[in-house]
């Protein structure tokens, strides 16, 4: 087991299976894709997927490698602490399901600016809701990007700058790739193919786990914290205890609270999944889908978790390149027995967890050149004059610029805590979109003033709070460097949590009113006609026939 | 409506004949769209007040409750840890329990409103779309 101590199984296994996705996922795409020259086809696949199918997609889209490694790994270290992070992401969807997903459905068309500016300014509202756009959507470009680089070191043994970099730039030409040839319809494709796949690994794993231990989950509890205990006295006590993690920073965990279940039903990747449903109706209905596969792979994953921690043991974990990230390949690896079976399990939850960071960096991609494209060139550039063909075409070029963006950026990013990346993009979804997006569609008197103070408000604070954090800097006054900030250092901070939501998100709602009540600009009539068509769909975008 | 009468566009997607474009019902995006004062005149019609009030006597007070019952979760999870800690059975404690739970209303929240939404608010919404769009045909 000495290769062990650099990484886990074979690697060219691992590459193997991961090489097979890829080219069965290509294949599928170019079956799949219709040129997607026209607007709707390549912004929406044509609107014309099922609720179930979109919800499935929903699931991969959300489901990052992130929430995979990183949960798992939270709970196999600091147990019921990994546990009460993964609710956020879930109890967060009950915002997109009761107050967001039928009324966008109904009123946008492409994109989240689509919405926003239906009863305002267009300009000022679009260019507002575009730039929070690409800025949510490139930090959690960042944070997949940074993880493609982790995961490499894991698990395929590579820890050479220079391959981690190669990995990186492959992962950024693959996105290209998927979304220029496959548009949104195969972008959908990748991601189903791609949350089908990581569900039945964790619930394969999950199964496994919870069968060694009689379908106890308490012994299985006990199990993990009598090996933690016999490692280190008392670290195993830690497990089933509440604060072990987030003990030294309660006002920061409650921030991150707030982020996380604001965050989502405002975060431009995920909102413009509900256009590519036909009716309100079925994005009801993706959502509801999205619900039970994303809680049920959390509930796996806390198994996943407890079962690392038991059958692996928090030590050997540690010891691996990825450290906690490297809970869940471990697990599968050690399950089995951690002989020929085990290699070949791992080897599959490996190739999992790469499909899922092309299947999330896709849809991003094609978020944000839709933004850019349909929001900016279009609306802004073009006084919205500008025809499909040409729109299309910028979103397609506009694809290959943020994909190597996104190469430079993640290559420079690679080293960043991607826990911290991906809380980022929460925290300013939550703060520059939910505020605006919610009294879009239920404050009548909200207007165009209102709007964009809201959006910028909430987005520069977000960003002001973290740049001043601890996380991108030492505070002021302290003497020693702070090893876990991002420049560790520059003494400037004033900001004491990693996590601005506890302040922007109320910036960006209090915002949103006082700019609203300074002006008095309204609009009756387009805001009966978006009131009416949010709760009926009379007027809403159709799918398109085929 | 009025856009019929547009010149033939290359479509390479449908690959039809010029002359059997356009097809009405795919290419114009204004048919069946209502116009501002049928919109006005529903926004005032004692129909849509009582789907509103239908959807928001739901979803509002819903949101509400789901957001207090996570927040007393995570505020309980950070101050009251010795409370969390109580164990129920075995090595699973009260935090435990009360996550589990949150799995558990997150569901059930998501079962009501789909029943809510599918007995209570599509038939009305139905109505009044077909009578929106219809009238604009």
């Amino acid at each position: 087991m000495t290769a062990l101590q650099t990484t886990l199984g074979t690697p060219w296994l691992n590459i193997t299976i991961f090489a097979v996705f890829v080219m069965i996922t290509l294949v599928i795409v170019i079956r799949v894709s219709r040129g997607g020259r026209k607007g709707k086809e390549f912004y929406t696949g044509g609107a014309a997927f099922s609720g179930r199918q979109n919800g499935i997609a929903i699931a991969g889209d959300y489901l990052s490698a992130a929430s995979f490694l990183g949960i798992a790994g939270a709970v196999a270290f600091y147990g019921y602490d990994g546990l009460l992070y993964s609710i956020g992401f879930l109890v967060a969807w009950l915002v997109a399901l009761l107050l967001v997903a039928e009324p966008l459905r109904n009123t946008g068309k492409y994109t989240m600016a689509d919405v926003l500016s239906f009863r305002m300014q267009n300009k000022p509202v679009r260019t507002a809701a575009a730039i929070s756009t690409l800025a949510v959507s490139f930090f959690y470009l960042l944070a997949q990007m940074a993880g493609a680089g982790t995961l490499v070191a894991l698990l395929l043994g590579i820890s050479a700058d220079l391959a981690q970099m190669g990995v990186i730039a492959i992962v950024g030409l693959l996105m290209i790739a998927y979304v220029l040839i496959g548009g949104m319809k195969g972008t959908t494709w990748v991601q189903m193919i791609k949350a089908v796949l990581l569900i039945i690994g964790a619930g394969i794993l999950f199964f496994w786990v919870l069968g060694k231990f009689g379908f106890n989950l308490s012994d299985l509890m006990g199990a993990a914290a009598a090996k933690g205990n016999s490692e280190t006295a008392g670290a195993g006590d830690k497990l089933l205890h509440a604060m072990s993690k987030y003990g030294t920073n309660k006002l920061g965990f409650i921030s991150l609270s707030i982020a996380l279940v604001l965050g989502t039903a405002g975060l431009p990747h995920v909102l413009m999944r509900f256009y590519t449903v036909p009716t309100a109706k079925e994005a009801r209905r993706s959502v509801s889908w999205a619900i039970s596969l994303i809680g049920a792979f959390y509930l796996f994953t806390l198994v996943l978790g407890f079962g690392a921690a038991a059958i692996v043991g928090m030590k050997t974990i540690n010891s691996l390149p990825g450290k906690s990230n490297a809970a869940a390949p471990a697990l599968a690896f050690y399950l089995p027995g951690a002989g020929t079976a085990g290699t070949v399990f791992l080897a599959i939850i490996a190739g999992v967890a790469f499909a899922t960071i092309l299947a999330v960096v896709a849809g991003l991609a094609i978020t944000a050149s839709a933004s850019f494209a349909h929001d900016i060139y279009n609306a802004v550039i073009k006084d919205g004059k500008a025809d499909p063909t040409s729109e299309v075409k910028v979103a397609r070029a506009t694809v290959v610029v943020i994909g190597v963006l996104a190469i430079i950026g993640g290559i420079a990013a690679r080293s960043l805590n991607i826990a911290f990346l991906v809380s980022l993009a929460f925290a300013v979804a939550a703060s520059a979109n939910l505020p605006s997006i919610l009294f879009s569609l239920y404050w009548k008197r909200f207007n165009t003033r209102g709007s964009v103070w809201s959006i910028y408000g909430g987005l520069v604070s977000a960003l002001v709070l973290i740049f001043f954090s601890p996380a991108v800097m030492a505070p002021i006054g302290s003497t020693k460097p702070l090893a876990s900030a991002m420049l560790p250092n520059l003494h400037w901070g004033w900001f004491p949590l990693d996590n601005p939501a506890i302040i922007s998100v109320p910036v960006g709602f209090i915002l949103g009113v006082l700019g609203t009540l300074t002006s008095k600009e309204t609009n009756p009539e387009k805001q009966a006609e978006m009131e009416v068509r949010s709760l009926t769909g009379a007027g809403a975008e159709k799918a398109s026939i085929h | 409506m009025a856009n019929h009468d547009l010149t033939p566009t290359d479509d390479p997607e449908r690959h039809l004949p010029p002359d059997h474009n356009p097809l009405p019902a795919l290419d114009d995006d204004q048919a069946g769209h209502p116009s501002a004062s049928a919109f006005q005149q529903v926004q005032a019609s004692p129909e849509f007040a009582e789907l509103r009030s239908r959807f928001r006597r739901f979803a509002f007070p819903m949101t509400a409750a789901f957001l207090v019952w996570y927040f007393a979760y995570v505020l309980l999870s950070t101050y009251a840890e010795s409370f969390m800690n109580i164990r129920v059975f075995g090595n699973v404690s009260l935090g435990i329990l009360l996550g589990l739970l949150q799995f558990v209303t997150t569901f059930l929240i998501t079962w009501l409103y789909i029943r809510h939404a599918n007995k209570n608010l599509d038939p009305l919404a139905a109505s009044l779309r077909d009578k929106l769009e219809g009238d604009a045909r």
